[in-house]
């Protein structure tokens, strides 16, 4: 029924936390923190990774590798094992749960154009691979954590897949698989994305912040919400119009 | 406004008024505001006629055409228990403005799902015929179908059309022209469609409710070229339009593979009643109450943001009344729709204009509850349908100028309109020239991931909508010298569409009255409501 796929040489990159899943690598961090063997461990790293919560913020609003830096130290002294095993459980508790509604019709719409689907996230690779197994993706590229006899050393492996660098990534792997940039998509939540949506010929803004969303306006990028379910558009109802009522859920709109 | 002298005017020309000395100034639409200017001595001025009386029982001439259709059997004796029906129904696209509840459509709906039920008939499903147009938001569709069907049928069995769906669309087949015809699946399988059309303009209803409104892009591109609305004179005249012998072809082969009855209404075109009445009236009728309403008018909107104006005014629900409703098979149904929609729009107008002057209203087909109406829109509105406005001859002639009134400022809905941005930024401003458009740019659009996710789960036009509003204008834009557009906000949108600007309608015409001469034949075309001109 449908034509034949129209982009023969193109790809989709899509970050993937705020873009694709609701949650981000600080949930990750705190699960993995809630999950110790001793009920007192766990609890002593919950509520440090809690406190750690204003100065991760910060560092991420004044570089996103300072906060690599500081973030990934955490991780410091975690098995390889433990982790590895323990993203399955993190997938399905956290993750799959909050993946955006309309995550997957992306990813199938742009699958069925004919573009390769790479994940490229700042988060760690074994988090993430449970997840790109599940949405069926051709890549992920997303930062590893260092290991020295299977214990990490709380430093990432270089290049750190964050800012520029994305688009770095982006430019090699385009090069190695005989991408054309032009005609492949990019999608992100972020402001710190900019230059990953810059390189690409159709950058699209997905469930943007506010310094995202304002420059998505002004180039003329399209701006995708995949967290507002089809039929839920409460935002466009006029004021003073009853709300819609789902019969069964009894839910409104 | 000066104070006007009434004037006595034989009943069957007061459609056209000459300026002269003493004449009023006229309103036009300027967006979300009005115009309301002096125009030149012996400029001809063409309203629609006055409203239809409705009829005075809908449900009953509904029920009528149901039991007394055309060239087919009643409905009632279609169906038997246990057979598959869908209904399919035209999306919030017309009427402009939206009309006042209970929508006409409602009113059909419950009429035929009753008789379904009576008749044992219970796999029945509902689709929004939109075609490529936006999905309809869910309190719009409850508007429409009303509280009963929404309640009965909503979300399982109520639901919008989706064009791109590759498990819901199927292939019918090829007409001799070689244009492919593509289905709703669930339409394609069922025993029986009813189509429930809501006729407001004459290129509307007919096959093309079928072949477009339940088809994808695939089919849609057959027709949606420059070409067929280039050799379309004019697509709003069926006979004599390329686009509707498009929909023609495909609506037989839909015919011949599918069984679907029709259901057609006609509505009359009381747009505007109550406190905003004044302006369906001429100005020179204006009373002393009229003025003071259209100045405190004005004044308000002089003084609200552009979002208030705008919800002012999509607020305003039009009061249309069902004038006739007709059912059967498509051609002899659409056929008698066309002579009742004849009778309530055309106006006769003796030979065609060298300059033609109209206001552009803050609302078209593809803008309903939008942010704005779009400079592409506002090309589509004033090049596109008001241009086409015709029969017989163009109202503006070859080579004529045509002025508008509106603000064309650089306002999208990213919701709504997502491509329209890009075709508009990027697009138009490498070319705008439709044929290569439509080679370089249109399938790039269309088969943009994003945009077919916007279009498919969000409230987006599909992604090459954009390039068919394009084509929409190439008529318009092949036969006019000039378009000088009055009151632009910024230079760049008009000239963006290959279009001049003036400060003034005074300026305006001075600039035509350049090309055209200084006796240059001035009309002015005074709506919405939108009116037919019948050019001998």
């Amino acid at each position: 029924m449908h034509p034949q796929p129209k982009y023969k040489n193109s790809a989709a990159f899509y970050d993937v936390d705020g873009t694709l899943i609701k949650i981000n690598i600080v949930h990750t961090f705190a699960y993995y923190a809630s999950r110790h063997a001793s009920l007192a461990t766990s609890a002593r790293r919950t509520v440090k990774t809690a406190l750690s919560i204003p100065m991760f913020w910060a560092a991420d609003k004044l570089s996103r590798k300072w906060f690599n830096e500081i973030f990934y130290r955490s991780y410091e002294g975690a098995s390889e094992d433990r982790l590895v095993v323990l993203a399955e459980e993190l997938f399905e508790d956290v993750v799959k749960p909050n993946i955006y509604p309309r995550a997957r019709d992306l990813i199938e719409e742009s699958r069925r154009a004919g573009c390769r689907q790479v994940l490229l996230s700042g988060a760690l690779d074994f988090t993430m691979r449970p997840l790109a197994r599940y949405l069926g993706v051709d890549d992920l590229i997303a930062n590893q954590l260092e290991f020295v006899d299977s214990y990490a050393t709380g430093k990432l492996k270089k290049p750190f897949v964050a800012g520029a660098t994305k688009a770095d990534i982006m430019r090699s792997y385009a090069k190695q698989h005989g991408i054309d940039l032009g005609e492949s998509w990019a999608y992100s939540d972020s402001f710190s994305d900019y230059a990953m949506l810059a390189v690409v010929g159709h950058p699209t803004a997905c469930n943007p912040d506010f310094r995202l969303r304002s420059m998505a306006r002004s180039y003329d990028w399209p701006v995708l919400d995949l967290d507002e379910a089809p039929d839920r558009s409460a935002a466009r109802r006029p004021q003073g119009l009853a709300p819609v009522r789902r019969l069964r859920t009894g839910k409104a709109d | 406004m000066r104070a006007i002298r009434p004037k006595t005017r034989s009943h069957a020309r007061e459609h056209i008024v000459t300026i002269d000395n003493d004449s009023a100034p006229r309103i036009m639409f300027y967006g979300e505001n009005f115009m309301c200017e002096d125009l030149p001595v012996g400029t001809r001025v063409i309203y629609p006629k006055r409203p239809m009386t409705g009829v005075a029982n809908p449900k009953a001439a509904i029920r009528y055409a149901l039991n007394h259709p055309e060239d087919s059997d009643p409905l009632h004796a279609m169906l038997q228990p246990g057979m598959k029906v869908t209904i399919a129904v035209d999306d919030i696209s017309m009427p402009l403005p939206i009309m006042r509840a209970p929508d006409v459509r409602q009113l059909v709906l419950e009429i035929v799902c009753e008789m379904l039920a009576d008749h044992g008939v219970d796999d029945v499903h509902i689709v929004i015929a939109l075609g490529l147009h936006r999905r309809m938001h869910d309190w719009e569709i409850k508007r429409m179908v009303g509280e009963k069907v929404w309640n009965e049928y909503w979300p399982d069995r109520l639901y919008n059309h989706d064009g791109c769906d590759p498990d819901g669309m199927v292939v019918l087949g090829k007409t001799p022209h070689g244009e492919l015809v593509e289905m709703n699946r669930r339409v394609a399988e069922s025993d029986l469609t009813i189509y429930v059309n809501l006729n407001f303009v004459p290129m509307n209803g007919g096959n093309k409710s079928m072949a477009v409104g339940l088809c994808g892009y695939e089919s849609l591109k057959a027709h949606h070229t420059p070409k067929s609305i280039v050799q379309s004179n004019s697509f709003m005249d069926p006979p004599k339009s390329y686009l509707s012998h498009s929909f023609k072809r495909q609506g037989d082969l839909v015919e011949q593979t599918l069984k679907v009855f029709h259901i057609e209404t006609v509505l009359n075109n009381r747009c505007f009643d109550g406190p905003l009445s004044f302006l369906m009236k001429n100005e020179d009728d204006f009373t002393e109450s009229d003025r003071l309403k259209f100045q405190a008018m004005k004044w308000t909107l002089d003084k609200l943001p552009f979002a208030a104006r705008r919800e002012i005014f999509m607020r305003q629900p039009a009061a249309y009344e069902l004038i006739g409703c007709y059912a059967g098979a498509v051609d002899p149904t659409h056929e008698r729709t066309l002579a009742k929609q004849n009778e309530q729009n055309c106006v006769e107008v003796d030979g065609p204009a060298d300059i033609l002057l109209m206001g552009i209203p803050y609302i078209s087909p593809y803008n309903v509850n939008s942010k704005a109406l779009n400079p592409l829109l506002v090309q589509v509105m004033a090049l596109g349908y008001f241009y086409h406005m015709y029969r017989n001859q163009p109202i503006l002639r070859d080579g004529g100028v045509l002025i508008l009134t509106h603000p064309c400022s650089d306002k999208f809905d990213p919701v709504h309109h997502p491509s329209y941005i890009e075709f508009f930024n990027r697009v138009l401003t490498e070319t705008t020239d439709s044929y290569t458009i439509e080679q370089k740019y249109q399938d790039e659009l269309a088969y943009n991931p994003s945009y077919i996710e916007m279009y498919r789960r969000g409230n987006a036009y599909h992604g090459a909508h954009p390039c068919f509003m394009w084509y929409w204008g190439q008529r318009g834009r092949e036969k006019t010298s000039r378009v000088i557009v009055v009151g632009a906000d910024n230079a760049t949108v008009p000239a963006i569409m290959g279009w001049e600007t003036a400060g003034s309608i005074a300026e305006a015409i001075a600039m035509a009255r350049g090309t055209m001469g200084r006796s240059a034949q001035i009309t002015m075309l005074h709506h919405p409501p939108y009116m037919i001109s019948d050019v001998m």
